[in-house]
């Protein structure tokens, strides 16, 4: 009877303390790491990027014990909902599509989509512009989710598992433009060696409709807690100086938005 | 259930991309796996050294790989092949699927039918030279005929396993069967619902395939089944 007293009384703990998020607790983040300069995989085999020191340095602000997944972008939410991480922190926009199935934390940044292609196409971003153009954009993101239902009528659209994937094929001629993160194409293609023949066109996509609110972190549904220590590690990584440091490795502007 | 629905007609849109495009690559591969076969066979080391290679590239490495290799291979070749005029056909999705698919399937059936052209009893290629038929006579009368049948079983499993390895094209873009469930999929949440309507295509279709094989296999079995004397009565049959 003893033994069975303490048995209940350990399980009551547990149960108790797994409630609350808390200091030294273990969070698995889920990331994709294809996604340059935010989240990828360099020459080691190391996640690096802008993602990545956000999360390392939100960790420390709160406390956790961070692990990182790497996850496939259009399987990164059923990761998440099948309880392989805790967390996402991928560039993900915080749009009311995704909310309907994930909670999300306030944005940690917050950067506009723009088309690009290559230099002296003459592609305009007008009806007329883009018709029978064949457009490259990444999988299940909130790009392809506004150029299908903008521009999906005139454009053949080409969908990708990867951005990388996108690039290759916008280089290689098979599509004549692309639609992407400003910051991602502008740091992972335009500013390589393979994108130097490229460039944007078109005016900045912020509506928050297809574009959300920015980026956020998406975590289950009721668990609040854990978005709470999250929102509160951000404050603290942008009040205490943290966040700009990062900022000025990776970009110089700032990347918050207003 | 209402993703299933809504996005249901798209999916038999992907269904047919899938399926025409086994039935394309099936078609072509069992026309070049037949010289492709023969060269297997053949005992000058010239003939079948290219054959074995080649059977031994595309059944050696994943199709996956093949599909990247000719997709986005051939997009570093692109001022080449446009200078061969090939880089119209390269620059589909389409093509480079197709063509993959060929290869491979065809690598896989000439194996299937070289080891059928092998397991043709010997007494009957004997019994056909000593009646004075050789060389391509021989094959066209005697050792193909049985070697397509021997090899139906096997070939009906390659031509399934081929029908479920076009899911891989999505990879490249196309919007297959996979590609649209995959972006379905990824827009509702509705993630089982989409893959087990998906799941559930593909098996309707597997065992389609699988029937007309059935069906193929008894008209060419004839020979071997019971005789049942069809000119008797009805009704002797039934007193």
């Amino acid at each position: 009877m003893r033994r069975l007293i303490s048995v209940l009384a350990a399980v009551l703990a547990v149960t108790f303390m797994t409630g609350a998020a808390q200091a030294g607790q273990k969070v698995k983040i889920g990331t994709e790491g294809a996604y340059p300069p935010f989240n990828s995989i360099d020459k080691d085999g190391k996640l690096v990027g802008f993602d990545i020191d956000i999360a390392n340095a939100l960790c420390d602000a709160a406390g956790f014990e961070c692990e990182f997944v790497v996850q496939d972008w259009d399987g990164i939410i059923p990761g998440l909902l099948a309880k392989k991480y805790d967390a996402i922190i991928a560039s993900m926009s915080i749009t009311d599509e995704r909310k309907e199935k994930v909670d999300f934390t306030n944005k940690y940044y917050n950067t506009p989509g723009k088309f690009f292609a290559r230099k002296g196409s003459g592609l305009e971003v007008t009806p007329e512009g883009l018709k029978g153009k064949t457009i490259a954009v990444q999988r299940a993101t909130t790009h392809e989710n506004f150029l299908t239902d903008n521009y999906g009528s005139i454009v053949t659209v080409k969908s990708y598992a990867t951005q990388d994937e996108a690039y290759l094929d916008i280089v290689s001629g098979r599509a004549d433009a692309g639609i992407a993160d400003s910051v991602a194409v502008m740091d992972g293609f335009l500013n390589t060696d393979q994108g130097k023949d490229f460039q944007f066109f078109g005016p900045d996509f912020t509506d928050p409709k297809w574009f959300g609110e920015g980026a956020g972190i998406a975590i289950r549904k009721g668990e609040g807690d854990l978005v709470n220590a999250f929102n509160a590690a951000i404050a603290k990584i942008r009040a205490d100086g943290t966040y700009a440091k990062i900022n000025a490795k990776y970009f110089d502007f700032d990347v918050y938005g207003k | 259930m209402d993703a299933v629905w809504k996005y249901l007609p798209k999916m038999l849109e992907g269904a047919m991309v899938t399926v025409e495009i086994t039935a394309i690559s099936v078609l072509i591969g069992l026309i070049f796996a037949i010289p492709m076969a023969l060269l297997r066979v053949s005992r000058n080391p010239l003939l079948w050294g290219p054959a074995y290679g080649f059977i031994l590239y595309f059944r050696g490495t994943p199709l996956l790989v093949q599909i990247f290799l000719i997709y986005y291979g051939s997009g570093q070749f692109r001022v080449e092949l446009e200078a061969l005029g090939l880089w119209a056909f390269f620059r589909e999705a389409w093509f480079c699927a197709v063509l993959s698919l060929t290869l491979n399937t065809t690598a896989y059936t000439a194996e299937i039918l070289r080891g059928s052209i092998r397991s043709v009893p010997h007494g009957e290629v004997e019994a056909a030279r000593s009646c004075g038929m050789m060389g391509w006579l021989l094959y066209r009368r005697i050792i193909l005929p049985k070697a397509f049948r021997l090899a139906l079983p096997a070939y009906s499993n390659e031509v399934v396993f081929l029908f479920q390895a076009t899911s891989l094209v999505s990879i490249i873009s196309l919007m297959d069967l996979t590609g649209v469930a995959r972006v379905a999929a990824a827009r509702s949440f509705a993630i089982y619902e989409i893959y087990i309507a998906a799941g559930a295509i593909y098996l309707i279709v597997t065992y389609g395939i699988l029937y007309i094989f059935k069906k193929v296999e008894f008209r060419l079995s004839g020979h071997l089944r019971e005789r049942v004397d069809n000119d008797l009565p009805v009704t002797t049959v039934l007193r």
